[in-house]
């Protein structure tokens, strides 16, 4: 009872959150450049948030997400520009090919633990994009160009499926057994659960969704090039998820709006925002390596408030 | 003898790839980190080299011996500054801090001296001879006896000197390195600092031998110094060095097979294929993990 009034309380307020940005857009108080920048804020909480079921729920160490969100922008950009097919299969084709890559990736590479499957997702990512650069279908090096197709809408609706979707894993048997294996590996081995299924599993759900905001950043910015999705990629969706908490999607949720807006008034100075990016990383994981919020999610604390002992729910 | 002409241009390669590959096996191996920001310690050496070069009007061993000691420096005070608090962290904290380092120099370098790239000054004469039919410069000689002679003092230092076996004793067993009264913390600023001093000499030789720098070109060589690193064996000093030549041979015969494009994914399918059939590498022993 209680977990259904929270969802609906959830839908309410996103079905605000919709509305007023939808309103301000339509009637025109707000520009081309805000709307831009709340699209832009959806697409990289869908980002922050299948990276944090990846690293934050299985804790598998993968810094090659940026490679997943290429596939979804090359393959829904195919889909739109090449076979004429409408946008929402073009989303769709793209989070399916991601996942796909997502299971070609994740199969061997997460048999290897911690800096080894680090460095190979890396490496991963790195070949698709090298892939994508030698293929001349899709442009090469000079990048394909695709047709603005992004709304607000499409990217609201995407994002609400989005945190639904992996809250529901989390909460489910599979997400306490995916957490479980964050915790210790060899002890759920021992408890029985299939610790390589749940890895997989996991990372193909998040390379899904990597693959979704790829077809809504595609179509976000009229041209896509190979030199887009490199490492610097990875890091900036690392750097949500860290800051936020390894294992808080509230905390990376928050991160990346924070970070989006703090980035957009930056446009103009690169250097400056790598700068403080690579502060931020340093001086978090200095003095606060949890990220800002650990583990706990914002409704914890209001229960924290209600009841002096604390929730009982952590890990979410 | 086309042959022969790629033969030693990859052996060139792969003596840069090797020096920093042994910055990179010499700390995984004393404290299990991977120093993301030792392909940047990388780039700022060949910068220093660069500008003692021009600037000072050095020659190029004067010039080396400046940047290797610049960068043995530098790398210690990232090793005080950034990863001692986080000896005991879990291993994601640090490899995520060694992110944050390696942008944080990256654009800090950009931002104090800007993108642009620089030509490196010419230093030696052009001049070559014909061996086997293939032209070799003088150049290339030269930098393979430097990174040779290199080599042969890190093995020097590492078995025959008093750090170097505090060095081994460190990375074999933390703990017990201390109680046998090992300073532990100075041994490991130690292995910073030649590992870093090493990455300044490959900067200059790099410079030299590619003649153009900018402060981005520490990212790729630091990446696939690393590949060469597990190629090798992770942790083991002559495996770095026939990891480093083995991939620098075989990116060179990619290119030369007419695939230069797929030249940088090469190093990836080889990483790749080494993590998931033999993790532990050509030297490598392979250890059983224990709860």
């Amino acid at each position: 009872m209680k977990k259904s009034k929270q969802f609906w309380l959830f839908i309410i307020a996103a079905v605000l959150v919709y509305a007023v940005v939808q309103f301000f857009i339509a009637n025109g108080t707000m520009n081309q450049f805000y709307s831009n920048t709340f699209i832009f804020i959806a697409i990289n909480i869908i980002l922050a948030v299948s990276l944090h079921l990846v690293i934050g729920i299985t804790g598998q160490f993968s810094i090659g997400h940026a490679g997943f969100l290429a596939v979804g922008a090359y393959i829904s950009a195919i889909v739109t520009m090449k076979l004429d097919l409408p946008f929402i299969v073009a989303i769709i084709v793209g989070g399916m090919v991601a996942a796909l890559a997502g299971l070609i990736v994740g199969i061997p590479s997460l048999r290897l633990k911690g800096d080894y499957l680090a460095i190979a997702t890396l490496g991963f990512a790195e070949i698709i994009r090298i892939v994508f650069l030698n293929i001349d279908y899709v442009g090469g090096a000079a990048g394909m160009q695709v047709s603005h197709l992004t709304t607000w809408t499409y990217a609201f609706v995407c994002l609400v499926i989005t945190i639904i979707v992996i809250v529901n894993f989390t909460n489910s048997r599979h997400g306490i057994a995916a957490i479980s294996v964050r915790e210790n590996e060899i002890a759920s081995d021992a408890m029985g659960i299939n610790t390589t299924y749940y890895k997989v599993a996991a990372f193909a759900i998040g390379s899904f969704f990597a693959g979704v905001a790829g077809a809504l950043y595609s179509h976000n910015f009229y041209i896509i090039q190979p030199s887009q999705f490199g490492f610097l990629k990875s890091f900036d969706i690392l750097i949500f998820v860290v800051l936020g908490g390894l294992g808080s999607l509230s905390g990376a949720v928050l991160s990346a709006i924070l970070l989006t807006v703090v980035s957009t008034y930056l446009q103009g100075y690169p250097e400056t925002r790598m700068i403080i990016y690579s502060l931020v990383l340093i001086l978090v994981m200095l003095y606060r390596p949890k990220g800002l919020m650990g583990t706990m999610e914002i409704t914890d604390y209001f229960k924290l408030w209600r009841t002096p002992k604390g929730g009982d729910q952590h890990g979410k | 003898m086309e042959w022969v002409q790629q033969l030693i241009n990859g052996i060139s390669l792969g003596s840069i790839y090797a020096l920093i590959a042994l910055g990179y096996t010499m700390v995984y191996g004393i404290i299990k980190l991977i120093n993301f920001a030792h392909g940047d310690v990388f780039m700022v050496g060949s910068f220093i080299g660069f500008y003692s070069i021009t600037v000072f009007n050095l020659g190029f061993f004067p010039a080396l011996i400046i940047s290797m000691a610049a960068c043995a420096l530098f790398g210690v005070i990232i090793e005080r500054i950034a990863y001692k608090r986080l000896r005991n962290a879990t291993r994601i904290a640090a490899l995520i801090t060694a992110i944050g380092v390696s942008l944080l120099i990256e654009y800090g370098v950009i931002y104090i001296r800007g993108a642009q790239p620089e030509a490196y000054p010419d230093v030696f004469s052009n001049r070559s001879f014909a061996f086997l039919g293939a032209q070799i410069s003088i150049q290339s000689i030269l930098i393979l006896s430097v990174s040779v002679v290199l080599m042969i003092l890190l093995q020097f230092i590492v078995h025959k000197t008093k750090t170097g076996k505090a060095m081994r004793a460190v990375s074999h067993d933390t703990e017990a390195a201390k109680l046998m009264g090992i300073n532990v913390d100075n041994t490991i600023s130690a292995t910073f600092a030649i590992g870093s001093a090493l990455a300044g000499a490959a900067g200059v030789i790099f410079g030299v031998y590619y003649t153009k720098i900018d402060p981005l070109m520490g990212v790729i060589p630091g990446v696939k110094a690393f590949v060469a690193a597990v190629l090798g064996g992770i942790g083991i000093i002559p495996g770095a060095m026939v990891g480093g030549l083995v991939l620098g041979v075989v990116e060179t015969v990619v290119s030369a097979l007419g695939f230069s494009l797929w030249r940088d994914a090469a190093a990836f399918v080889i990483l790749i294929l080494i993590l998931i059939f033999r993790p532990s590498g050509i030297f490598g022993k392979n250890t059983r993990e224990k709860v």
